[in-house]
């Protein structure tokens, strides 16, 4: 596959892409991880849902 | 399950336990099949290789407004309805949206300076795209300064709705106003004016691109329930330690 004269602009037209999109994809992903962390933290101390049920489970 | 039992946001991360697996695994096909096409596409008669951009880039622009057209619905639903996931939507969209519309501005550069000579001009819509994002960042900032979740969202709401006339704007500049952009060349009336041979991979990889907003949204939502839900317990445990404090008798408090 030849890309020609402007071969640059395409590939990092493609590579700010996945880049962008891997970052959005792990900052979800570490947020994620986060939070249930935190919510862990605060069960073990005691602190639950008026419920009763895990914070960390649906 | 029928709509109105999302509400309860108890139900939606139990949904969102068994639907995030398939909908990643639908993306990431869609994704792998969207490049591949984009990668056998011919080379255009008169941009050359360079069309290849355009696979990206519009489906980027698409979302950048679909996603506004999102966090609308979100905001009526706030203010209307007063939905219990309604802020949680619309305060996880902006993100997402956000860097849809810088990638569609990035993207558009990029093609932009070997077509058009130049990376940047200021036309009805470059501008109005700028001015976009520029808004994403305004509802973030928003989001960020006001800690009543609650409060946050009814102001959210009022710009977002104010935001949204932006959207014709963007989407009709280039028939309203003389611009170096083209016009509407997919989404149009008499049909596209793309051959078959660029629309398809450009449907898939929008196709892809729309499966991946949702997916990351529904993740991000689900992030926000959690993280509300660490700050109700956080009020709970502050409350709990002050009442510990108030009920001891100032004789046996230590000087």
């Amino acid at each position: 596959m030849s890309l020609g004269p402007y071969a640059s602009f395409i590939v990092t037209s493609y590579l700010t892409a996945a880049w962008v999109v891997a970052l959005l994809t792990a900052w979800i992903a570490i947020d994620y991880l986060n939070q249930k962390r935190r919510l862990r933290e605060l069960e073990d101390n005691g602190v639950v849902r008026r419920s009763g049920r895990s914070a960390t489970e649906p | 399950m029928t709509p109105i039992n999302l509400a309860n946001p108890t139900r939606f991360l139990s949904l969102t336990a068994r639907l995030l697996p398939c909908l990643a695994a639908a993306t990431i096909i869609l994704l792998l099949a969207g490049l591949y096409l984009s990668a056998a596409a011919p080379d255009d008669y008169q941009q050359g290789a360079t069309v290849k951009i355009m696979f990206i880039h519009v489906p980027n622009a698409w979302l950048s407004m679909f996603v506004w057209g999102v966090m609308t619905t979100a905001a009526l639903g706030t203010l209307v309805w007063r939905h219990p996931l309604a802020d949680v939507a619309a305060k996880t969209a902006a993100p997402i949206g956000t860097s849809f519309t810088f990638l569609a501005l990035v993207t558009g550069s990029l093609w932009g300076r070997p077509m058009w000579g130049t990376y940047w001009d200021w036309d009805a819509r470059l501008t109005s795209a700028l001015i976009l994002l520029l808004m994403y960042l305004g509802l973030i900032a928003l989001w960020r300064a006001v800690e009543d979740p609650s409060r946050a969202a009814r102001a959210a709401a009022v710009l977002t709705l104010v935001g949204a006339i932006n959207l014709p704007i963007i989407k009709f500049s280039v028939d309203w106003w003389n611009t170096l952009h083209q016009p509407a060349s997919v989404l149009r009336m008499g049909g596209p004016t793309l051959d078959r041979a660029f629309l398809m991979p450009l449907f898939v990889m929008a196709s892809g691109f729309t499966l991946l907003f949702v997916t990351l949204h529904v993740a991000a939502m689900r992030n926000e329930i959690l993280r509300r839900r660490v700050r109700t317990l956080q009020m709970m445990q502050a409350r709990a330690s002050s009442s510990d404090v108030s009920a001891v008798p100032p004789a046996s408090q230590p000087a």
